[in-house]
């Protein structure tokens, strides 16, 4: 049971830490996080900083302090180097909701392949940088002016308002008109870690001399484009949308997928 | 693959490049019409030593810590439904004014710079030791409706005059002869503008049903003269003056040849 269910376990800890001691920094006036997903300050020393925020910022024409720039840069190279996209399913509180949709849409059998041509996988990138653009023309953080992650964030740390709405609007879009919609085909920042990902250090390795293909993995991954080896050759899953959640590692029943260091070094001719 | 082949497939490459760049452009313009709206609202009372608005918007990465460091808890974090930029703080005095702390704990915190303790610069020469004073904040100016202030119907009250932490500076009494009654005094308060930090304690202790004295925004408050008004009685206004003098002396012309020249009047 617990083989099964570590990661998705280990994931709602650590989502609901991070949620809890920014809440508690509002509620009780912790030191440990202060601020939100947007820029926080740990343990009163370092401020760390959401990227394509800064990004946003920059490109709507302002320099940001040197405490948020240098903050965004330990986050892209923290991701970019060794964790991989998994804010995503690690950190991101919007993840609980997208969550719940993709497995209610699991329960009620909704696993229809859509016509999504115009709005597919790719989507997320063009809206990335339809992002950068819009801040510049409109001098302003052009996603944080509609992101339901940070309304998702700041509405539990600050009190929603009516933010609920567009967080409702969400799990209804992934529930009914398109699976894993928000996470797999808009989001910029989701987009924004995948492209940095690439060759982060924690990789899912598979091996496939225990794979039976069973293809348990497919279904339960929320990114299935980045399992092509699965069966066919040994490795690393290397594409950077993967979000290192763990899921297809808890349903794999061959024992053919864990984490591990990718090591670059030694896998050149893999890449 | 034949060449017909190869051309269908391009075309439909392109039909295909065509229609995403269409869908992207419709989305671009729904999203940039939102956003335009949502970042257009002036009516945000913000924090001390916020840029002006253009800038604050920009700026500030809508973290919180100002709304965190706030002992009062006047701060509020914009929602969907507060029709200003979401994220971005400010405050509602007739709930929860500011306090004016000495030590401004909600400009320190600022990661972004969108609060700037230089725009809290002592005025007071005096005072240059200190890093800043919440004096001459601007979060706003205060405007009284004199219709409905009570002091100007002659019944006495100075509420917002005792609420004002520059007492006697921003808001001042003035008397005038109560002609209703022929024999009593009206005492009126008066804002003063170039004082006002815009803290709302006015606002938040007057007495009537809807305040009579409430603050809003600087620029929304404001008018403005114009170049070509020139205080006379004020050397450094006259200044200008003569300035101007010089300016029109360079493109020298007379008057006849002023008057008479239709090159800008007639339109060809």
């Amino acid at each position: 049971m617990w083989a099964r269910n570590k990661y998705i376990v280990l994931r709602r800890i650590v989502q609901l830490s991070f949620l809890a001691l920014f809440a508690a920094a509002n509620l009780w006036g912790w030191k440990v996080l202060i601020g939100n997903y947007s820029t926080a300050l740990v343990m009163e020393t370092v401020y760390l900083s959401d990227p394509y925020m800064v990004l946003q910022t920059l490109a709507a024409g302002f320099i940001l302090s040197a405490d948020a720039l240098i903050g965004a840069l330990i986050i892209l190279v923290f991701y970019a180097l060794l964790a991989g996209r998994s804010f995503c399913s690690w950190v991101c509180p919007l993840n609980m909701v997208t969550d719940l949709a993709f497995w209610m849409r699991k329960k009620l059998s909704w696993r229809k392949k859509e016509n999504i041509m115009l709005l597919g996988r790719n989507a997320r990138y063009w809206i990335l940088v339809l992002g950068l653009l819009l801040s510049a023309i409109l001098g302003v953080a052009a996603f944080e002016m509609i992101s339901p992650i940070g309304m998702m964030h700041r509405g539990v740390i600050f009190g929603f308002g009516m933010g609920w709405a567009v967080i409702l609007m969400v799990f209804l879009f992934d529930l009914f008109v398109l699976e894993n919609g928000w996470c797999g085909h808009l989001c910029p920042l989701g987009a924004f870690y995948s492209g940095i990902s690439r060759f982060a250090l924690i990789k899912v390795k598979h091996k496939a001399e225990n794979c039976s293909n069973c293809n348990k993995c497919f279904p339960a991954c929320h990114e299935p484009q980045v399992l092509g080896i699965i069966g066919k050759q040994s490795g690393y899953i290397t594409s950077g949308a993967c979000s290192s959640c763990g899921r297809c590692i808890e349903v794999c029943e061959d024992n053919a997928l864990k984490f591990s260091i990718n090591n670059y070094k030694k896998h050149r001719r893999e890449l | 693959m034949g060449d017909n082949q190869l051309n269908a497939s391009r075309r439909d490459a392109l039909k295909t490049m065509f229609r995403g760049a269409g869908v992207l452009g419709l989305g671009g313009m729904a999203w940039g019409g939102v956003v335009d709206g949502l970042k257009a609202s002036e009516l945000a009372l913000r924090p001390p030593g916020a840029l002006a608005e253009k800038s604050f918007i920009k700026a500030c990465v809508r973290c919180g810590s100002c709304v965190e460091a706030c002992p009062y808890d006047a701060l509020i974090l914009a929602t969907v439904d507060d029709h200003t930029a979401i994220g971005t703080p400010f405050f509602v005095p007739r709930e929860t004014p500011c306090y004016m702390c000495t030590d401004v704990p909600c400009v320190p915190i600022c990661p972004s710079g969108a609060l700037d303790s230089e725009l809290l610069k002592p005025s007071d020469p005096t005072e240059v030791s200190k890093e800043m004073d919440i004096n001459t904040a601007r979060m706003g100016v205060a405007v009284i409706d004199e219709e409905a202030c009570l002091a100007f119907w002659g019944i006495q009250c100075d509420a917002c005059y005792r609420a004002c932490p520059l007492m006697g500076k921003a808001i001042t009494l003035d008397f005038r002869r109560n002609d209703r009654t022929g024999k009593h005094a009206l005492l009126e308060p008066h804002i003063n503008r170039t004082a006002c930090t815009g803290c709302g304690l006015c606002e938040h202790a007057c007495v009537t049903e809807k305040p009579a004295v409430f603050v809003l925004p600087k620029e929304l408050a404001s008018g403005k003269v114009g170049n070509h008004y020139i205080k006379g009685w004020d050397k450094r206004d006259e200044k200008r003056l003569h300035e101007l003098k010089e300016e029109q002396k360079k493109g020298s012309q007379s008057a006849e040849d002023y008057l008479n020249d239709l090159e800008d009047l007639i339109d060809e």
